[in-house]
């Protein structure tokens, strides 16, 4: 394997992924698009809930993890007349459709504990936080259960991207970089093909529509060119906003010399738009990404046994025997039964349990390694960035190790305090911040963070930090599938071993989603009504 | 269990400012984060410090909750050095692969943790040893 961890798919390089690679206004968003990018050719193929009819009387199936996978099932199969049961490690349900608000306690691996300081209605989610419109399955139970959805902003034309190493460390606004970088390739474009540049590429017909189209989209001149005046100002902004009467004559502003934006690599950032999974329209819960699956818990909580541990799977002809200990107190070993088993414990997890499987699936689940991920919640005295920089909402992009910075999509114009995600990379920076104190991470973000908002330091007020490979019931963020180890095998892990199939964002085309763990539930329990029914 | 981490967890807080700079090397880390692809560490004790104790934990003592990460310290496992070699390397279950880290890399924080932690193993693993280990392509 090369020096560097980059496991592009080789041979199939998509405009975005090449963006990405090149990119890394978030290095991170290399890692992370490398890691799920086997995952997104397949969107979701939701079609409503599973036809589970025909359920025989009696029969027991008993769910391991009350996150989206264990409850979409309990929730189905419950429905259509299976008796279910739910052992869930934690004191409570989610998984890591996770929010940590004020008050909260966090203890993470090695027993470093947080008091979540934020004010009333502020959060962090340390896990997923954006849900795009076509992740139909997460749709269909917020919908189904009533759960508020406000619009979450992938792109903000007024936030940042930002290098420490361009314009001396000045954050630019995404508007001047995109406006200036498509304005700049137009103009180029056109001079090409008025230089007879494109003949034996395009044909003359085509060049003409084609100078016409970069013409558009460019916003150049009469004669092709991209400079300051009205129109390009209307994509990039003006330096005095149209106003009325007397003072309102508008000033045009000035694009960025086109070397010098070429140089700055800010260009990085701005295809992440572009991205399938962060197209307009995405969506998150109001007051929090647990508020899903904590709607389909409510719908099944006289079924869900808390603070359990399962510390062996056994399975023979007559049933599934699950043996737990309580997580908190200890005490006596319980049993639970049934003639069949869903388990969505992770892999990182599963893998250490002890349990009868076949050989294939043993090690499909030990052959799975989780990611390494990093999120920090900033809380701050006032929201500077709506007050002080008309920012609302959005992503600010930079290559510090913090990777983003993505302001509160709710609330705007809060006079209270308000809670920024101050930090989200992957990879080798993800693996340095969980290396620190939970407190020191908290003062690197806000350092890190004071590079593109100097308010950062007089108005930072609390934090707090989670990185994934402390998290005590995940031991990483996610299963991390290669092609190869896919083709080896991922077959083999979505099969009735069995009395026991698994589910969960591991068992999927749509690894770290939510909507991965709820596509994996469906599908397993639709193969699992079958098998019962075929006998 | 979760209550006997709980108060490690506050006896560490409480301690913080009194633990040894080796312990959480809190001022050392202002100069890291170099790399946001790979970890240009050479020196066994940072790469230790950068990556390993994220879930080794700085004491290498592990830690457990739904799952556990095995102690480093004082773990007879790591007397045959093409042992740790082989983890760090390959990884191991839920455990990823650091098979990008160089030769030198590897045998630096394995001849660290076989060092440190209470493990005094003084057959040094050399870069070549490494290179010997890796899968062949």
């Amino acid at each position: 394997m090369a020096v560097e961890k980059l496991p592009l798919p080789a041979g199939r390089m998509t405009r975005r992924q090449l963006l990405s690679m090149i990119g890394t206004a978030a290095g991170s968003s290399v890692m992370y698009q490398a890691a799920t990018s086997l995952g997104f050719a397949a969107e979701s193929e939701f079609k409503g809930p599973p036809d589970l009819s025909g359920a025989p009387k009696g029969t027991s199936v008993l769910i391991l993890g009350a996150g989206w996978a264990g409850l979409v099932a309990a929730y189905e199969l419950g429905k259509a007349g299976y008796k279910v049961q739910v052992l869930e490690y934690r004191e409570k349900a989610g998984g890591r459709a996770w929010t940590l608000r004020g008050g909260d306690t966090y203890t993470e691996l090695g027993g470093f504990t947080q008091k979540v300081g934020f004010e009333k209605g502020n959060y962090l989610n340390p896990g997923p936080w954006r849900v795009p419109y076509h992740h139909r399955g997460v749709m269909h139970y917020y919908h189904e259960l009533g759960v508020k959805l406000e619009p979450f902003f992938q792109i903000n034309y007024n936030a940042y991207v930002h290098s420490k190493s361009a314009f001396g460390g000045k954050p630019q606004r995404y508007r001047h970089v995109l406006a200036d970088f498509n304005g700049h390739v137009a103009e180029l474009l056109a001079k090409l093909g008025h230089k007879g540049g494109l003949d034996g590429y395009v044909t003359k017909e085509d060049q003409e529509k084609l100078l016409a189209a970069m013409q558009d989209w460019g916003a150049l001149d009469d004669n092709y060119a991209y400079t300051a005046n009205a129109e390009t100002s209307n994509r990039r902004g003006f330096e005095k906003d149209p106003g009325g009467g007397l003072s309102g004559e508008p000033i045009p502003s000035k694009p960025i010399e086109f070397s010098q934006l070429l140089q700055s690599g800010l260009w990085r950032a701005i295809g992440t738009g572009s991205g399938y999974e962060f197209q307009t329209a995405l969506f998150q819960p109001e007051g929090g990404m647990d508020a899903g699956p904590l709607a389909l818990a409510e719908k099944v909580k006289d079924k869900i046994t808390f603070n359990a541990k399962v510390t062996e799977i056994h399975q023979d002809n007559a049933g599934v025997t699950v043996t737990y200990v309580d997580a908190k107190a200890g005490g006596a070993v319980k049993t639970a039964k049934a003639d069949w088993c869903l388990c969505t414990i992770p892999a990182s997890i599963l893998s250490q349990i002890k349990k009868n499987v076949s050989p294939a699936m043993d090690a499909a689940i030990d052959a799975l390694p989780y990611e390494a991920a990093f999120k920090v919640g900033l809380e701050f005295k006032r929201r500077f960035w709506e007050q002080d920089e008309e920012i609302y909402g959005g992503i600010t992009y930079t290559d510090l190790p913090i990777s983003v910075i993505s302001y509160p999509n709710s609330h705007y114009g809060s006079k209270g305090k308000g809670v920024l995600l101050g930090a989200y990379p992957w990879g080798p920076f993800a693996y340095e911040f969980a290396a620190m104190a939970p407190e020191e991470r908290v003062k690197k973000c806000v350092e890190f963070g004071a590079q593109i908002h100097p308010q950062y330091l007089k108005e930072f007020d609390n934090g707090v930090a989670v990185a994934w490979h402390r998290v005590p019931w995940t031991l990483g963020c996610f299963g991390s599938w290669t092609e190869e180890k896919r083709k080896q095998h991922y077959k083999d892990i979505c099969q009735i071993d069995g009395r026991l199939l698994l589910a969960g964002e591991h068992v999927s085309y749509l690894p770290a989603w939510q909507e991965g763990a709820v596509q994996s539930s469906l599908d397993a329990i639709t193969r699992l009504h079958q098998r019962i029914i075929a006998k | 269990m979760k209550n006997s981490l709980l108060s490690l967890g506050l006896a560490l807080l409480a301690l913080g400012a009194a633990l040894p700079a080796s312990a959480q090397r809190t001022d050392a880390q202002t100069s890291d984060f170099a790399d946001a692809r790979r970890f240009p560490y050479q020196d066994g004790e940072h790469l230790y410090r950068s990556i390993c104790q994220g879930c080794h934990m700085p004491d290498g003592k592990g830690a457990t909750g739904a799952g556990t990460y095995p102690a480093l310290a004082s773990n007879a496992n790591l007397e045959a050095a093409g042992y740790p070699v082989h983890m760090v390397v390959n990884g191991q279950r839920a455990m990823p692969s650091f098979g990008y880290l160089s030769d030198d890399q590897v045998s630096a924080v394995v001849n660290y943790v076989r060092s440190h932690f209470g493990n005094h193993y003084s057959d040094a693993v050399t870069a070549q040893d490494v290179k010997d280990s890796r899968p062949t392509r």
